[in-house]
């Protein structure tokens, strides 16, 4: 899609990650379930794992600027997002879709990824066609116009994919992005992770191995609010050859890498 | 585009002689893109099986056209309550319709009482605000508030909405009961301000129902049980309306940052 570049573009930021964290700590509730993390991230699709409670929804929530870390260092597209005057800028170029997906019942999908684009300050003109075209790549086309009630579940999952992707943000963040999906709508899922991940950061929060094997060029493992791992998914088959417990080479080479580091600990 | 196409090589083109690795053709076809007048003139040079092509295609795009994809509706309306109205709304423009007609009749049935009207206009807006901006009432609220907009800009514009609902309300209850409008109208400004400028610390919701709760038992019932109208609700109080509203809107503006987050709590 050809758009006019924007002069804050072509400002140089700080630094080259889309993702810089250093010794970050974000609450949820009383509990800091994001202790310590240091991570940076460039672009690409990267697999966030973790065992439930590791910290994962909470670690995307403060990436996505829901939520204000508690201490440590963060840096989004360059600019330091603790820093309350640069969240809107950083904002326009994200895309999250939060794992507890709310929405409103009475809007067609049209209406609300139209409203997400327009939320994240994309310029009027180019709004209808960045969302049909975001309605288009989540295979949606057909029902655009049908109001989200009247969705089966997997297909309220794809809207938020498709809202998420609207602006074509430099930085997209899905927390389980898979859930609710049949078979066939995952491998297409995994095909669209990998167009975005050409040219966008891309950060996928799941709880599947296989997701994670199948569309990510490296895999992060956090567990108690750290970054325990980090590596490419061939690490997981290799670690999976012939220990652990699962159903495939890489589910059982996750579940080692678990094992090992909490047994570490 | 000075010049069209002279008539021999237009031919020449249309019948094909002018093949396409001839550099006459790059000219031509270039001029054809953009003059309307030249492409009419080659449509009527083509030859048959040039023309059944042209026919087919024809054809496929009109059919094309009728089973495809209906073009989307403009909903210019819809867009726009999408903007400015909360999603909660309705059931909260109903209660304060309640209230306020509550009020009103209060004030018709005994009107030596103290005017209820004027002691609920403070806190009529509260209730819409509470909702306007809450984790527990909006539920693309996570969603939403990862985004550009989402802060004062998208609060304010639901402020907006909330206001344009209440004040008219007020005013046609306060000119039934013969108040003097300012006496609403101010008292219902600040208390918005008010409601907005804590709400960035505390979160909206928390905000409006603190102050709404402490005017209803700080002045609000104590009124109603003796039976006299408290002097803040009297004219001579106006001046210090004014000023508490205007300071308190000044605030909410300097404090636009404090909305930009959640705070953890709200
Ligand atoms: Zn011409």
């Amino acid at each position: 899609m050809v758009r006019a570049v924007r002069a804050d573009e072509l400002a140089p930021s700080t630094g080259a990650w889309q993702v810089e964290a250093t010794g970050l700590r974000v609450k949820a509730g009383s509990r800091l379930a994001v202790d310590g993390l240091d991570l940076t991230l460039g672009p690409g699709v990267h697999g966030l794992l973790g065992p439930n409670g590791a910290g994962k929804t909470t670690l995307m929530r403060a990436l996505g600027t829901v939520i204000r870390p508690k201490g440590g260092r963060l840096h989004l597209l360059g600019r330091d997002v603790t820093d309350r005057r640069s969240l809107r800028a950083v904002r326009a170029r994200l895309g999250y879709l939060p794992q507890m997906f709310g929405f409103y019942p009475k809007f067609t999908v049209r209406d609300y990824v139209e409203y997400m684009a327009w939320l994240r300050e994309m310029p009027a003109a180019a709004v209808p066609a960045a969302a049909q075209r975001a309605v288009d790549r989540v295979g949606l086309t057909d029902r655009a116009d049908s109001r989200l009630k009247s969705l089966s579940g997997g297909m309220v999952r794809r809207v938020g994919i498709a809202q998420a992707i609207v602006n074509e943000p430099d930085l997209l963040l899905l927390d389980e992005p898979t859930v609710g999906l049949d078979p066939e709508q995952r491998v297409e899922f995994r095909e669209l992770l990998r167009d975005l991940g050409d040219t966008s950061c891309v950060l996928v929060s799941t709880h599947l191995v296989e997701d994670v094997v199948a569309a990510c060029g490296d895999v992060l493992l956090v567990d108690q609010g750290r970054l325990v791992f980090r590596g490419v998914p061939a690490d997981l088959a290799r670690l999976g050859a012939h220990d652990g417990a699962g159903d495939s080479a890489a589910e059982r080479g996750y579940s080692v890498l678990l094992r090992d580091h909490r047994s570490a600990a | 585009m000075t010049a069209h196409v002279p008539a021999a090589t237009l031919t020449a083109y249309a019948s094909g002689d002018l093949g396409a690795d001839d550099a006459m053709a790059w000219p031509v076809e270039a001029h054809l893109e953009n003059c309307p007048r030249c492409q009419d003139r080659l449509a009527e040079l083509v030859t048959g099986p040039v023309q059944e092509i042209l026919a087919v295609a024809r054809t496929a795009v009109l059919a094309e056209s009728r089973s495809g994809p209906r073009p989307a509706r403009r909903r210019r309306l819809r867009r726009l309550s999408y903007r400015w109205l909360s999603p909660s709304v309705i059931p909260w423009a109903l209660v304060t319709l309640i209230a306020v007609a509550a009020a009103f009749l209060l004030d018709e049935a005994f009107s030596a009482r103290s005017s209820v009207v004027l002691l609920l206009a403070p806190v009529a807006p509260l209730s819409g605000l509470a909702v306007a901006w809450s984790r527990r009432w909006d539920p693309a609220w996570e969603t939403v508030s990862g985004t550009a907009r989402a802060g004062l800009d998208l609060l304010l514009r639901r402020t907006v909405v909330i206001l344009l609902t209440v004040l008219p309300l007020l005013a046609v209850v306060g000119w039934r009961v013969g108040a003097n409008p300012a006496l609403w109208l101010l008292p219902c400004l600040t208390f918005t301000a008010a409601a907005l400028l804590l709400g960035g610390l505390i979160g909206v919701s928390r905000a409006a129902a603190l102050i709404g709760a402490a005017w209803m038992l700080a002045v609000a019932l104590p009124a109603l049980v003796m039976v006299r109208l408290p002097v803040l609700v009297q004219p001579e109080s106006l001046r210090g309306w004014a000023v508490a509203a205007v300071a308190l809107a000044g605030l909410v503006v300097l404090r636009a940052g404090d909305h930009r987050q959640h705070a953890g709590r709200n």
